[in-house]
């Protein structure tokens, strides 16, 4: 364990002018990264074939620190720069990490799209319930009642469930873990970058400095420990009764199938829309007509 | 449609805009459906798979100016093709594409607005937009079309300064440029000249993806190449990373604007007709500038010594051409589809108290030569 963290840290980190990271003490994202890493390594990927792109937020900032083709983007908005990657080069491992309000709230359309659209793309979602750089304000996850900055008479409307989002979206895998099972997310979002198709990876995470401090959740310890009390896997809930399950959520694998990916379909019309057109070029081509595209 | 530089082929300026991108090798288009762009979109779906390329129809224009800025920055040239309402949603990734330096290529076909609108009469409300629409101190390049010919050649000249520069670069096309039909002569393959991006020589460890060079325009290192590399809509360094040093900020946004001054002579490109003599002047662009190119011979023939400057590029706008055709007319007309956007430049650089005629229609109508031809024979 101690040697992996090592070789992480050697090889995987900018460590030029680019720590200290912007995360507080006791934060799930850098578990997240280190997780993220992990994967990547056990993989054995080639750092210059991995992309990771990201939005705004707490969650935008990681790319910042890792040593793969790194793309910062705009709110909401990371997958759609990773579409174009993905298409324009599809042998590339393109990963996209977003926050709760980043991929559901202004990026929800684009999430439900990708998961649609089925590329092999991986999005890893952190949800700590919150708006955490901005000040703490509700997001598409914070939980009904709950206090923020902008529901300070405790919130009226409904959560996300973003795991069951992506399902009912047509992702190809879907997993859900949390900060706490730290070991078991490392596996989850392996999973998801070996699936071929869009795949995704919802990690509940704490935000002890926004969410859990204005809804006396206590410290990041706290949290992470409700974490471990509150999480059920998936084969357990299923003989768990909806008044057991009230106040718990799932863990583990929520679908995993296979669907035709569309970079495949794309490049197999283009196949037969290219030998359809190098015909028609031929028979120009001895008729004396050049073609703009050579 | 042939492509052979002998014969004449009859096209659309949508069909045109769409065999300039190709010519000048893009191979992505991420779009989402609006009137009256979409023939661009459908054309580039049949044609690009062809060609080896990609196209997808996105979202909405958010999503398809993400899609146009990642796959630019994996290495292939990338466009998107919108009006109005869309190029609205496009500002804010059009704003990423200038801080990051992202060469890629908007078509605005522009319609009567705000908002809805006037599906689809023709316009040019949008070309202050195109200049100041996404937020922040940005340099871009904006060159409208007035003729289908145009819309093949400018394209070609929108990617090639997108390239040369690292800057995103807009295409103001309008209803009429867009739908009408005509037969043009293109230049063949030959004859195009293409430029592309340059890539890093450097080995990858010395490479900096936003270094100054006397150009002030950093080599560009595709994804996946081998130059891992940091890309950002923060203000960043010369390797990409963001930064709160004032130094460094100040020299990043100088660097921006700059290196589109550097390049003003190649950037800025108007055509001057009938002007040796003229006294007073037509200052146009679009489909206008066709309106003004009959009027102009008109009154000509009516003994008026009359002349026409058509502004290509409309921002960074061509001060210097604008500023010799004031000193030399007494009279400048400016007709426009719009209540004067143009014409405030031209009243800025206006530094000899040359009379300046607006001439504005906003009815979702054409301007035609006459309504031009009045004001010539007036003045």
């Amino acid at each position: 364990m101690r040697e992996e963290a090592e070789i992480i840290r050697q090889e995987y980190l900018r460590h030029d002018k680019k720590f200290p990271h912007v995360w507080c003490p006791g934060c799930g994202i850098g578990i997240v990264m280190g997780a993220l890493l992990r994967a990547i390594h056990n993989l054995g990927l080639s750092k210059d074939e991995v992309v990771l792109a990201s939005g705004i937020g707490c969650s935008g900032r990681m790319p910042t620190y890792v040593d793969f083709n790194t793309l910062h983007t705009t709110h909401g908005r990371s997958l759609t720069f990773a579409t174009g990657v993905k298409l324009a080069k599809p042998e590339l491992n393109v990963i996209s990490v977003m926050g709760d309000g980043d991929a559901t709230a202004i990026g929800g359309n684009h999430f439900i799209h990708a998961a649609r659209r089925n590329l092999d793309i991986t999005a890893i979602i952190i949800n700590n319930s919150t708006y955490g750089m901005t000040g703490g304000q509700y997001s598409p996850t914070t939980p009904y009642g709950s206090k923020s900055t902008t529901s300070v008479y405790g919130h009226v409307e409904h959560a996300f469930s973003i795991a069951e989002l992506a399902v009912t979206a047509g992702a190809s895998f879907v997993g859900r873990g949390t900060v706490y099972h730290a070991s078991h997310l490392d596996k989850l979002i392996g999973q998801a970058i070996q699936k071929r198709g869009f795949s995704v990876v919802e990690v509940i995470s704490n935000c002890h400095v926004q969410h859990g401090r204005r809804n006396k959740l206590g410290g990041a310890v706290e949290m992470m420990q409700s974490f471990k009390e509150n999480a059920v896997t998936i084969g357990k809930a299923a003989k768990m009764s909806p008044d057991e399950m009230a106040d718990k959520f799932t863990i583990g694998v929520l679908t995993d199938i296979d669907k035709p990916i569309s970079t495949d379909e794309y490049r197999r019309i283009a196949q037969k829309a290219q030998r359809k057109a190098d015909q028609v070029a031929r028979t120009k081509v001895k008729n004396g007509v050049k073609r703009y595209e050579e | 449609m042939k492509s052979e530089s002998t014969s004449r082929v009859l096209l659309q300026g949508n069909e045109a805009v769409v065999m300039g991108a190709l010519a000048a090798g893009c191979r992505f288009f991420a779009g989402y459906p609006i009137t009256p762009a979409s023939e661009i979109s459908e054309l580039l779906s049949l044609r690009l798979p062809e060609v080896g390329g990609t196209f997808i129809q996105m979202e909405d224009e958010i999503a398809s100016m993400g899609a146009v800025i990642g796959a630019s920055l994996a290495g292939v040239k990338s466009m998107t093709a919108t009006s109005g309402p869309g190029f609205s949603l496009m500002q804010e990734n059009l704003g990423y594409a200038c801080v990051a330096e992202v060469p890629c290529v908007i078509v605005n076909v522009m319609r009567g607005g705000p908002s809805t609108g006037l599906p689809t009469s023709p316009s040019q409300g949008d070309v202050q937009m195109a200049r100041w629409g996404t937020h922040g101190d940005h340099p871009i390049i904006v060159l409208a079309t007035s003729s289908v010919s145009d819309c093949f050649s400018i394209t070609i000249r929108a990617f090639n300064l997108s390239e040369k520069y690292r800057v995103p670069v807009i295409i103001l096309s309008d209803e009429v440029v867009a739908h009408t039909r005509e037969s043009v002569a293109l230049p063949g393959p030959d004859e195009i000249r293409v430029v592309d991006r340059i890539a890093p020589s450097v080995p990858p460890e010395w490479y900096k993806p936003y270094g100054t060079n006397n150009r002030g325009v950093p080599d560009m290192a595709a994804m996946g190449s081998g130059y891992r590399h940091h890309v950002t809509g923060l203000i960043h360094d010369e390797k990409g990373f963001p930064t709160q040093n004032p130094k460094e900020i100040d020299q990043f946004q100088r660097r921006l604007h700059e290196k589109i001054s550097k390049g003003f002579g190649e950037i800025q490109v108007i055509k001057s007709i009938m002007m040796e003599d003229a006294e007073v002047c037509v200052i146009a662009y679009g489909s206008v500038a066709r309106s003004a190119l009959r009027a102009i011979k008109e009154a000509r023939n009516q003994g008026i010594k009359a002349g026409l400057l058509q502004l290509i590029t409309l921002f960074p706008f061509p001060r210097k051409a604008v500023d010799s055709v004031l000193r030399q007319c007494r009279v400048a007309i400016v007709p426009e589809m719009n209540m004067g956007q143009i014409c405030r430049e031209v009243a800025r650089v206006n530094q000899t108290g040359t009379r300046i005629v607006k001439h504005n229609r906003v009815d979702g109508q054409l301007i035609t030569p006459e309504e031009i031809l009045k004001y010539l024979v007036k003045v």
